[in-house]
């Protein structure tokens, strides 16, 4: 009774993700647009896919990634092994970017823009290889992130000049990368980071910033997903400027 | 759509396995400990999978579509000229794109619950200067504005690196004047806004954009939209931290005054 309970509550919570877009959705199609939406029978299968999808995403994710993840985290940042914690920052930052949905939804329809404008070819073997080549990118791009990350920790580097350095190369690549390339390596920053990688990353911040002497959990401990915003603009460049 | 499921569950299941070869492989490997109740964290990694599988089975469905279908109807000569003219259309026309995408943004923000979680931490560590309302309406007014922005981009058709290098350029300067605690919260707010429902949306409706306006490339213009909602709550958070200490100071600054009279 306690577990149903619990699961009608994940997931109201999850139904409360789709509420704004819901609401805003409605709104402009009855008073602005004064239409229905096209396909809205799919549609309402597919909302409540997507509630019943999050709902044993997320229950699933607190029974068994966060807490061997962060307890992870931890143990590894009090055992004080770098070599240890720098390839658990860039296999946890990889494994969790490759397994993150919207990156998985947003590259498979990059695949497909780019096969409608020919840049790839348009059969279905072709499509798969451009979008697992551009999530195996992003996720190495992300699990540097996190390594140099955890070292700017451990070495208490200020953040802003890291950022500012990361800044200056996005825009010397802009000017070389093709054009076809630059809005979805742009887009893939923001993209990668959200409901796996958020938590676990944050989790291995705080953790460290905790337990190293001198370091302030909040100053220090945040900044890891900024890097992991900035470093897939770089690779994706990169990996257009070799592909395509 | 079973077959649909079936094919996604299989390769859900393959995107799932290295994250769990990895946090396995360190507990056992590495940190030489068995796993606390295995039982509860295989039922767990189970639940992931089969959560996973529906909901990119439903975002094919609903919000890739939905956003594709505003776009369409946004846009649709019909709408845009009910009267029938047949003028070129300028980026005014495209008035309510705008709105939308504002009001997208603004709303999917507020509504984030990872923003609120980090809203409360940012109250904490500012003693309380920083206000959990005050920061998740700057953030969703940043990912409002760079939204509506990005908007006009694909509308204009302009090179969308010149608006993320005026954005960077911005972000370098009020780095310079922000209060260093707000710093790195502020650089982490831009990529966690950006959430798992928001982002397939906001893309479908870039996308939808950039096929329905004349002269627009999707490949090329279609993209952005997230990149703009990551980049400019970097600076409405950072701007916000420097009204809230100017304010502070102007109200010191004051006291000061007048307790300086009152001796006098």
């Amino acid at each position: 009774m306690a577990a149903l309970k619990q699961l009608f509550t994940s997931m109201f919570n999850s139904f409360k993700d789709l509420v704004p877009i819901i609401f805003v959705v409605g709104f402009f199609e009855i008073f602005i647009l004064q239409q229905a939406p096209d396909h809205l029978g799919s549609i309402l299968i597919g909302l409540i896919f997507i509630v019943l999808g999050l709902t044993f995403f997320v229950f699933g994710l607190e029974m068994g990634l966060f807490p061997i993840g962060e307890s992870l985290a931890e143990a590894l940042a009090r055992k004080g092994s770098i070599v240890w914690l720098v390839i658990f920052s860039f296999s946890l930052g990889f494994g969790t970017t490759l397994a993150e949905p919207a990156l998985t939804a947003v590259a498979n329809e990059a695949a497909q823009v780019a096969a409608e404008s020919g840049a790839i070819q348009s059969h279905p073997q072709a499509l798969a290889e451009y979008a697992m080549g551009l999530r195996l990118t992003v996720a190495i791009s992300v699990g540097l992130a996190i390594l140099l990350g955890v070292i700017r920790i451990l070495k208490g580097w200020p953040i802003q000049y890291l950022i500012i350095g990361g800044y200056i190369i996005v825009m010397v690549l802009t000017a070389f990368a093709p054009p076809s390339i630059i809005g979805i390596a742009y887009d893939s920053g923001g993209v990668t980071t959200s409901t796996i990688t958020v938590p676990l990353v944050t989790a291995l911040g705080v953790g460290l910033a905790t337990v190293i002497k001198g370091r302030n959990p909040m100053l220090d401990g945040f900044g890891l997903i900024a890097f992991a915003s900035l470093t897939p603009m770089i690779f994706v460049m990169l990996y257009g400027m070799i592909f395509l | 759509m079973i077959g649909q499921l079936l094919d996604t569950l299989l390769l859900t299941a393959r995107d799932v396995i290295p994250i769990a070869v990895i946090l396995f492989g360190f507990q056992l490997g590495v940190l030489k400990r068995p796993i606390a109740n295995w039982r509860k964290v295989v039922l767990g990694f189970i639940y992931v999978i089969i959560g996973l599988t529906f909901f990119l089975v439903g975002l094919e469905m609903a919000l890739f579509p939905i956003g594709e279908s505003m776009a369409n109807q946004l846009t649709s000569p019909e709408f845009l000229h009910p009267n029938g003219e047949a003028t070129p259309f300028i980026w005014q026309d495209y008035f309510w794109v705008y709105v939308f995408a504002a009001a997208i943004g603004f709303s999917t923000t507020i509504a984030e619950p990872s923003l609120i979680a980090v809203a409360i931490k940012a109250n904490d560590v500012s003693g309380g200067t920083i206000g959990i309302q005050g920061l998740r309406i700057s953030v969703a007014i940043g990912v409002a504005f760079g939204i509506a922005l990005g908007c006009f981009r694909i509308v204009v058709g302009d090179p969308i690196h010149y608006y993320i290098m005026a954005g960077y350029i911005v972000v370098v300067i009020q780095t310079f004047y922000a209060p260093k605690m707000i710093i790195p919260l502020a650089y982490d707010s831009g990529g966690v806004t950006t959430s798992t429902v928001t982002v397939p949306l906001v893309a479908a409706l870039g996308l939808g954009l950039a096929t329905n306006v004349e002269g627009r490339n999707p490949l090329i213009d279609g993209f952005g939209l997230i990149a703009f909602a990551s980049l400019f709550p970097i600076i409405s958070v950072m701007a916000y931290a420097q009204i809230v200490e100017y304010l502070t100071q102007r109200r010191d600054n004051k006291k000061n005054l007048e307790e300086h009279k009152d001796a006098l």
